[in-house]
């Protein structure tokens, strides 16, 4: 339904553009608009942010990276910093709409890890414009009262013991991830017949499947509607902390890890306090915030060191080395393999 | 005096929010990325999977107007007989949901048909096999009836309404029974609302897509579905565009409909 809304949004947006494109808002200096994934920030810490140096943060929420970008577009609101997912920030950078982060003069920067810088480079090869805010994986989160096998391979969502109690991701590329890792192909493949062979299954796949949900995934695990669910990590915690019945795990043949990144847009007016609330976030104190407060693996060594055993070790949170080396990050397949995968998607859709 | 300057708020919105979105639509539904023109955009419509999706549209607004038909007819009839007293209070209850938000009504449904929800719970108390109805094409239309029937109930209650008694009252005088009586007065003096009420659920019906996505687990894939993926995800507004126009011309058909029969107005009361 916020699609729904987006849409609206968009296409009043590209009116506003038509009819008024020289009435912009004002650019004062104190102000920042920020474009986030829904409940994806300790919301105090913007009023923290504001005491701290009296930029007012304007904060706007979006469910995927697709509607973010499209109403992004869309024109009417220069955002001046966007968190997203790694293969959207890459599709921007290549498009010219990412602006270089100047860390230079950040003093929080040295708390984000190096191996999450080494693992950004797959889409930002330089470092140059993307800082990890949160990262995990893409898993099965199953309900051991309704399985009784340990879950270890994607191959268990082709059981048609649980048909009807499989919940697919609503997304495409992570539905896709599932038949090609189970395949052993990489889930960046630009290989069509590898592609085809992956919708084929997910077909074959979908009478078994009950629906295809994004966040109302966690719910239907919690309450027992399904049995499993392809699901990303961070979701899986707040489930098991819901349910104890529930059991999340990463399968053997890798899956896909991924970033969300603070970047900076071309659209962006205020790029000085953009970065100064990059640095803030990557404080220790606020990123510990919002750790607490999303609990999905943050790249903040500084967080990760006052952590106690336990946390460090839960394998939701902080995926085992094995199973990281694994993992693959999304890259952006360009503007004619997303056409390509949004037709097999409505070919999938449409059975 | 003159007074057309107090139409001026609503010419304004007509131009901006009606008028200039329509020929967006037009415009982009006839060109193509580039910016050329095609009609490719609109025979797209032929594309085996948005023929499936449109059928599929069609068959879902069909039969939930039809349901919405059967339920709403002798519900209106009883509310027409009933003492304005009463009657008022009745009417009350059923538009009483179209003030809560209908997302929040669709998510409530799906609280109740949801596989472990309250009424496979219900059923299960009484012994009886819990429904798994959720995310079908059943649990579509049950959301759609439940969400449109005020408007088939109340454009048929109106009409019912204003049928003057003398004419029943004649009828019976001259002989004919209850059958006959509404066959031949009541049912012809009741069709402009009938009317009404069909167009005002199967139009909006049509290019339904979030009841679809919310009670149909985004497993059932309806035209409306299409054109939203078009737009965002796909990112491709020209095909959308296209596709919408396609969807228009069973909306202006309905509207040809609806101008030759409905003299009355009665379509009027909640549009």
């Amino acid at each position: 339904m916020k699609k729904f809304l987006t849409l609206i949004l968009a296409v009043s947006c590209l009116f506003t553009l038509c009819a008024c494109g020289a009435n912009e808002p004002s650019a004062s200096g104190d102000e920042l608009v920020v474009f986030n994934y829904g409940d994806y920030i300790d919301r105090d810490l913007l009023d923290r942010f504001k005491e701290e140096t009296g930029i007012t943060v304007k904060y706007e929420e979006y469910i995927t990276p697709e509607d973010m970008y499209t109403k992004y577009q869309g024109g009417s609101v220069p955002y001046d910093l966007i968190i997203t997912s790694e293969y959207m920030v890459e599709k921007m950078i290549q498009a010219g709409e990412a602006l270089p982060v100047d860390t230079g003069r950040m003093t929080n920067i040295g708390n984000v890890g190096d191996t999450y810088w080494e693992f950004c480079r797959a889409f930002d090869p330089d470092n140059q414009y993307a800082v990890p805010y949160m990262f995990g994986t893409v898993g099965i989160l199953y309900n051991t009262t309704l399985v009784d096998e340990e879950v270890t391979s994607w191959d268990i969502l082709w059981d048609e013991k649980y048909a009807d109690n499989i919940i697919m991701e609503n997304s495409v590329r992570d539905a896709f991830l599932v038949p090609l890792k189970l395949k052993g192909y990489s889930l960046n493949t630009t290989d069509t017949a590898q592609l085809e062979e992956a919708k084929q299954m997910l077909i074959d796949q979908k009478p078994l499947v009950q629906a295809y949900y994004v966040d109302e995934s966690r719910d239907a695990l919690i309450s027992g509607d399904a049995a499993m669910a392809v699901i990303y990590s961070g979701d899986a915690t707040v489930a098991m902390e819901a349910n104890e019945d529930l059991a999340y795990v990463v399968p053997e043949e890798g899956s896909n890890v991924w970033f969300d990144c603070m970047m900076i847009p071309a659209t962006c007016r205020h790029k000085e306090a953009a970065e100064q609330f990059i640095d803030f976030l990557c404080g220790e104190e606020a990123a510990m915030a919002n750790f607490e407060y999303i609990y999905y693996g943050t790249p903040n060594t500084a967080v990760y060191d006052t952590l106690d055993d336990e946390l460090k070790e839960d394998p939701t949170i902080f995926p085992p080395k094995d199973i990281m080396a694994k993992c693959e990050v999304y890259q952006y397949l360009g503007s004619e393999m997303e056409t390509f995968y949004s037709q097999m998607w409505k070919e999938l859709k449409s059975r | 005096m003159n007074r057309k300057w107090l139409s001026g708020p609503y010419l304004i919105w007509a131009a901006g929010f009606i008028i200039l979105p329509l020929f967006l639509i037009l415009y982009y539904g006839f060109t193509s990325e580039g910016g050329g023109f095609t009609l490719a955009n609109i025979s797209a419509i032929a594309d085996p999977i948005h023929l499936t999706a449109l059928w599929r549209s069609l068959y879902i607004a069909f039969f939930s107007t039809l349901i919405c038909l059967f339920l709403a007819y002798p519900l209106a009839y009883i509310l027409s007989k009933a003492p304005a007293k009463k009657s008022g209070i009745l009417i009350m209850l059923f538009i009483l949901p179209m003030w809560i938000n209908f997302l929040l009504r669709t998510l409530a449904l799906q609280m109740i048909v949801s596989n472990t929800g309250l009424l496979s719970s219900v059923l299960e108390f009484f012994g009886l096999k819990p429904l798994r109805i959720m995310n079908t094409t059943t649990a579509i239309l049950i959301g759609m009836v439940y969400d449109y029937l005020p408007f088939m109930i109340l454009p048929i209650y109106n009409a019912l309404c204003k049928i003057d008694r003398d004419l029943i009252d004649a009828a019976y005088d001259l002989g004919a029974s209850k059958a006959t009586t509404f066959r031949k007065i009541l049912l012809p003096l009741s069709l402009p609302g009938v009317l009404s009420g069909i167009i005002m659920v199967f139009i909006p019906g049509i290019s339904e897509f979030v009841i679809a996505d919310i009670l149909g687990g985004s497993k059932v894939l309806l035209i409306g579905n299409v054109i939203e993926q078009e737009f965002s995800l796909s990112n491709n507004w020209h095909l959308g565009s296209g596709l919408s126009l396609v969807l228009m011309i069973f909306i202006f058909i309905s509207m040809a409909v609806m101008n030759k029969y409905d003299k009355s107005g009665e379509g009027q009361m909640l549009w």
